[in-house]
């Protein structure tokens, strides 16, 4: 274990259980996030890494176990009130705002941080232009720094796909989160993009100092920027450790043999499968 | 971006002005009649396209709210002859208030079910203003609400009352901009597309549904008011299912999420009735098919229909005339078509 899981984690989640009717798709987790740190969730494909998201955001209920944010208790809080309180994601299947153009998009995600009563914006009072313009140039920053600032203007149903996953990232940015989750963020992008994606992931910890937590098939970029992985299958964890460990654990290579993600595996564990898969 | 937060308050005086020059084209004063109730129309509509087609939500009971206001005032100024400022202020608690009861359980619900629940709300009002016939008259109406007077001016002519009803379309029309325009506003065009994304960006959902819901239904009452005192007599037979089902066509054929074109719908379709008496059976007919005709043809209202017309016609301009110019290489309708095939490359040989 890294020095960093010492300290006490941002999010730590522990025994989550959640059933959808008589599917278990979280059974007893743990899942703990550094401080500082880039913690990927792993696991084959319905092994229960959105649901778990979605238990720590708030947009599932959780049958069992509990979620604490900063050691505060959140498992019981709508979901907007946890992202008030610093937990910021993106998704899966993108959930982008069709009817808005980029900017306001990521103006949306300003939500949380730039604030002020609705009668200002009635009467347009000196407050309302002072805020709106701190938005504006907030969002701005947010779309400058996922390198979106040209395409500010442009209709969110105009962008790219690669883009609008950048976009989202910036959205989500805005709200200054403590804890940022991703949940597939490198989905659909080809090689060039996943590596920028990578980069502009660690400048999110580094440059703005916000925790992240993601999820991800992509294995190289996985044991390139995280520092913890946990591992997920159907709906247990498998195995929880620092990257290199993860490649060396028995338990991972074989669930993952079964799998198609098998070639997609790390080098290191694609090695310790001998090369087969298939 | 300057230029988007002042041009609110200069469209609105630019309607404004309009709408008071329009009285002096009109050959015959009957026509004023159809003006102030086609302004009246307009303020609800303005209340439902902030609801609608800006957060997304349905409500088919918005004549419920339009009626409510009109025999509340009537009974407080006529039944206990309270001051009209009373009945005012009355008529617009009593719709919010009522407005927030049936919001709170009501906008849990979504698409089809809160549409099935504002419906039966509607409903309710409809058989409650028929049955307790001592308060409301009943089916016969509600006659002698007295003429408006305000602060001590009597709006007696057709021309200062068109002229009020008139300015309060443009001050809803200015306020539901600046709302637009807001935190609000965005937090009400996020949680139309996606309400999971709306919460994660710590928008609180519930409360804005509320807020639209119950300030929509307060535009009604203001129109309910002025309504009532304008033509001194109210029967539930105008507040029914079917007058919830024409403000939703106004919205819907002038365009969802376009606030003028939600006007103009109103103005057009209070009109059109006047100038079709002869057809005056087929009116459920005529609404149904305009509804179901504009749901097809104009997904985006009219003005949205125009623009796709105009981006048609110049693209078709375009292509014979050769003159190729990349200015309307973006405006290829299909985004993703225009992301995947160089949109100009077709137009060039
Ligand atoms: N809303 C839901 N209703 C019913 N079952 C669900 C729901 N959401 C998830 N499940 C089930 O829970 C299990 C875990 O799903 P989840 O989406 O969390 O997997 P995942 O690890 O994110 O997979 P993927 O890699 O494909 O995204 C699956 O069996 C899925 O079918
Ligand atoms: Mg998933």
């Amino acid at each position: 274990m890294s020095g960093a899981d010492v300290q006490a984690p941002v999010l730590a989640c522990t025994g989550l259980e959640v059933r959808f009717g008589g599917v278990v798709a979280l059974d007893g987790v743990d899942f703990p996030v550094a401080r500082g740190s880039i913690t990927a969730l792993i696991g084959p494909n319905g092994a229960g890494k959105t649901t778990l998201l979605n238990a720590v955001t708030g947009l599932v209920r959780v049958a069992g176990g509990a979620i604490t944010l900063n050691g505060a208790d959140i498992t019981a809080l709508p979901p907007h009130r946890r992202a008030a309180a610093g937990v910021v994601r993106t998704f899966q299947n993108l959930e982008t705002f069709s009817n808005m153009s980029v900017l306001e998009n990521v103006m949306t995600g300003a939500h949380r941080v730039i604030r002020y009563p609705l009668a200002h914006a009635l009467f347009k009072t000196p407050l309302y232009f002072r805020r709106e313009r701190a938005c504006r140039d907030h969002a701005m920053a947010q779309l400058d720094f996922v390198g979106l600032a040209h395409l500010a203007d442009a209709p969110a149903t105009e962008l790219a796909y690669g883009s609008l996953r950048l976009m989202e990232i910036a959205r989500a940015l805005a709200a200054q989160p403590e804890l940022l989750l991703l949940d597939e963020p490198a989905a659909g992008l080809n090689m060039k993009e996943t590596r920028t994606l990578g980069a502009i992931i660690r400048r999110i910890r580094d440059e703005r100092g916000v925790t992240v937590a993601l999820v991800e098939h992509d294995m190289d970029l996985i044991m390139d920027i995280s520092d913890a992985i946990t591992v997920l299958n159907f709906g247990r964890e498998l195995a929880h450790g620092t990257p290199a460990e993860i490649q060396r654990n028995p338990a991972v290579v074989a669930a993952y043999l079964g799998e198609d993600e098998a070639e997609d595996a790390a080098p290191g564990a694609g090695k310790a499968a001998q090369g087969g898969g298939r | 971006m300057r230029a988007l937060f002042s041009s609110s308050l200069a469209q609105t005086g630019l309607f404004l002005a309009l709408l008071l020059a329009a009285p002096w084209l009109l050959t015959n004063d009957y026509y004023l009649t159809v003006l102030i109730l086609c302004c009246l129309n307009a303020i609800i509509v303005v209340g439902l396209n902030l609801l609608m087609g800006y957060a997304g939500q349905i409500s088919l009971g918005h004549a419920a709210f339009y009626g409510l206001s009109a025999y509340t005032t009537a009974v407080a100024t006529a039944t206990y002859q309270l001051p009209m400022e009373l009945g005012l202020v009355l008529a617009v608690a009593v719709t919010a208030l009522i407005a927030v009861g049936i919001g709170i359980p009501a906008l849990k619900l979504s698409g089809h079910y809160l549409g099935m629940a504002t419906m039966g709300f509607g409903l309710i009002v409809f058989i409650f203003l028929n049955e307790t016939i001592e308060l409301t008259g009943g089916p016969s109406g509600f006659v002698g609400i007295p003429r408006l007077e305000l602060f001590g001016y009597a709006f007696e002519t057709d021309r200062s009352y068109y002229v009020l009803t008139a300015c309060c379309l443009a001050g809803v029309a200015l306020l539901s901009l600046n709302i637009i325009h807001s935190r609000a506003g965005r937090a009400l065009r996020a949680i139309h597309t996606s309400e999971k994304a709306a919460m994660t960006a710590a928008i609180d959902i519930a409360r804005y549904k509320l807020l639209v819901f119950v300030l929509s239904a307060v535009y009604a009452a203001l129109a309910g008011f002025l309504y009532a005192h304008y033509l001194s007599f109210v029967a539930p037979s105008s507040f029914g299912f079917l007058f919830s089902v024409e403000l939703i066509t106004m919205v819907v054929l002038g365009g969802m999420a376009d606030l003028w074109g939600g006007i103009a719908g109103a103005f057009f379709l209070t009109m059109l009735p006047e100038f079709l008496r002869a057809f005056e059976d087929i009116e459920v007919l005529l609404f149904g098919s305009i509804l179901v005709l504009s749901m097809l043809l104009l997904p985006d209202g009219f003005a949205g229909g125009l623009r796709r017309l105009a981006r048609f016609a110049a693209a078709r301009l375009g292509r014979s005339g050769g003159g190729a110019d990349g200015g309307t290489g973006g405006d290829v309708d299909g985004p993703d078509a225009a992301k995947a095939a160089a949109p100009g490359a077709g137009g060039r040989p």
